[in-house]
């Protein structure tokens, strides 16, 4: 099975966040990582390529920091990599960064390709489904198992309040993928040192025809507004703890 | 504005979330027009003939019994062609997340998925959530429509629909090629050990905890209390605690007296499982967590210290 991971970088989640002067966009973060659900694709990508044979190429748009993202994932085992450099990826919408990266993968014919269901930057939640569009691939969403069945497909989905469900897809389809659906991996040293001879293939949006164009566009970005007042307990902890008991005791009334 | 809403059912049975989407566009606009996808869609159509409606939108075949990508897809992309809205909203559901990109995508535009906030300012403002709630955005459409939005929980009210009376326009689909995709039945995986619904209080614990050899200390708490254990998903996904002590939307939803958030952000998805609660106290480093929103009371700080000092007092209080 030939595989194709699309995996994006965020920002790490303990990091601090900056909206940019111009409010369009936040400034460079401190620290960057795999966005989780994507990491969980590749996951299920290598398991898959382990069960079945293949080849995984892990594909990733974003700016030239995001090779970190990519020598990470050549390290837990993908084959290759294609790496779309854009600096400014927010600049495209949901629909030019899914013509990107369809673009991208449209070369490679895989059977299958895998993605997070949502980044935690953006959590449009749709890259995956928009591809599958563009490409003409049938596609399933909220995945959380996947089993080759005949020329095709079986996967689990979840769906809302603790149901699931099982669908068959034929070959080729995209998948987005639940977080948990497996239990990640981590690097071996041996991987990282066999990461480097990887091969990694560098493209641009304009080399596969992808102009930067918005029809829906992000006006601002802001730091929420805090609907309801939180009533916060200040001090250190010894004193704070002391507090929310007589709070438990004396006013919600629960002890 | 033409708003078209296409409505979510399973069964015979409306999605809750189809009702806020209509009234957050009854809201926003006169002319609202529904739109229902299905195989026997008689008496759902009949429903909604009798909401402040433009007009209603039965679309017929049995292809659509079943709900598929590739079915609902042609159905509604059909259908907002002959239509021609300017705007066409969803619920953001777990279904919609499955379509609605497609449909957008089919038509050449771009859906603006999981918006918080809708209005007109000169044009259409959608506010969605970034980097799971701890920024908003402001998404403005460009150009012509249609444009196409799928709407979170709690956009509108669903008890806000406004009642009257619309014409039904039936439209029996009697083409349409068969669905790539075959969907089995839904099932549930094993029934719930642990029900958390009937909790009265509940101690719920987040990544904040790092570690599975750290859970003990919340769980002493939850002991303290008396309370039933809970926890985000990033817990039950890791296997720290068992899926079935998860909270949110593909977890439990639950409504306690007290439900105390401990190293959890305060994603959308946990929220709309927990925001019931009568009391909510959240316990985080992060001044800006989103959970700091929806709680009554607050405690900014680490979690390894005031945990267990928690635990400590409410031992001294119950003697
Ligand atoms: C379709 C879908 C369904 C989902 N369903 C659910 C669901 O049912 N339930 C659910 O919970 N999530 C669900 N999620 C995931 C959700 O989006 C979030 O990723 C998740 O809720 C985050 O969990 P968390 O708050 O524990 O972790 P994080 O977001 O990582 O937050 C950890 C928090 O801990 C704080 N912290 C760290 N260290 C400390 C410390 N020492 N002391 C105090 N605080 C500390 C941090 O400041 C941070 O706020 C779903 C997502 C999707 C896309």
């Amino acid at each position: 099975m030939k595989i194709l991971a699309a995996i994006k970088q965020v920002p790490a989640r303990d990091t601090q966040l900056r909206v940019d002067t111009d409010a369009r966009w936040i400034e460079e973060p401190d620290a960057s990582e795999i966005n989780e659900p994507d990491a969980y694709a590749l996951e299920e990508a290598l398991r898959l390529k382990e069960a079945h044979g293949g080849e995984v190429i892990a594909l990733c748009a974003g700016p030239e920091a995001a090779s970190q993202t990519i020598r990470e994932a050549l390290a837990k085992g993908a084959d290759r990599a294609i790496h779309v450099e854009e600096d400014a990826l927010h600049r495209f919408d949901v629909l030019g960064v899914a013509r990107i990266l369809a673009a991208a993968a449209a070369a490679e014919k895989p059977d299958l390709i895998l993605t997070g269901l949502q980044s935690d930057d953006l959590g449009s939640g749709q890259t995956g489904v928009v591809m599958a569009e563009l490409l003409g691939y049938a596609h399933a969403t909220i995945i959380m198992q996947v089993e080759a069945q005949g020329s095709g497909i079986r996967v689990k989905r979840e769906l809302e309040d603790g149901w699931f469900q099982h669908v068959d897809l034929p070959l080729p389809a995209v998948l987005t993928i639940q977080s948990g659906i497996n239990r990640l991996r981590y690097a071996t040293l041996m991987g990282i040192k066999k990461a480097k001879s990887k091969e990694v293939r560098k493209l641009t949006a304009a080399e596969l025809g992808v102009p930067p164009a918005a029809s829906v566009v992000l006006d601002r970005v802001y730091a929420p507004l805090r609907v309801k007042r939180t009533v916060m307990i200040e001090g250190p902890a010894a004193e704070q703890a002391a507090r929310l008991a007589a709070i438990l005791r004396d006013e919600v009334r629960v002890l | 504005m033409k708003i078209l809403v296409v409505m979510e059912h399973s069964r015979g049975a409306w999605h809750r979330m189809s009702w806020e989407t209509l009234a957050a566009a009854q809201a926003l606009s006169a002319d609202v027009e529904a739109l229902v996808a299905g195989h026997e869609t008689g008496e759902l159509a009949q429903e909604l003939a009798r909401k402040r409606l433009s007009r209603v939108h039965a679309m017929e075949s049995p292809l659509l019994a079943e709900y598929t990508a590739d079915a609902f897809t042609a159905t509604v992309a059909g259908a907002v062609e002959r239509i021609r809205p300017d705007l066409v909203l969803f619920p953001h559901t777990y279904q919609s997340r499955d379509f609605a990109p497609k449909v957008a995508t089919r038509l050449g535009r771009v859906l603006v998925s999981d918006v918080i906030r809708l209005r007109d300012d000169n044009g259409l403002v959608m506010t969605r959530q970034l980097f799971q709630g701890k920024l908003n955005a402001d998404y403005r459409a460009a150009g012509p429509g249609p444009h196409f939005a799928s709407l979170q929980a709690g956009v509108g009210r669903a008890d806000a629909v406004e009642a009257g009376s619309a014409e039904i326009v039936t439209v029996r689909l009697d083409h349409g090629e068969p669905s790539r995709a075959v969907p089995h039945p839904p099932f549930r995986e094993s029934s719930r050990a642990i029900d958390l619904t009937a909790a009265e209080l509940i101690v719920s614990v987040g990544r904040g905890i790092k570690e599975k050899d750290n859970i003990g200390i919340v769980e002493d708490l939850a002991r303290a209390l008396g309370a039933e254990l809970a926890a985000s998903r990033p817990i039950c996904d890791n296997g720290w605690l068992p899926m079935e002590r998860q909270v949110g939307s593909s977890g439990q939803t639950v409504a306690p007296r007290v439900y105390l958030a401990a190293g959890i952000s305060g994603a959308i998805q946990h929220l709309v499982g927990m925001k019931g609660s009568k009391t909510v106290i959240a316990i985080n480093k992060d001044p800006d967590a989103p959970i700091f929103e929806i709680a009554d009371y607050g405690i900014i700080g680490d979690l390894f210290e005031v945990v267990p000092a928690l635990s400590a007092e409410v031992r001294k209080i119950k003697g």
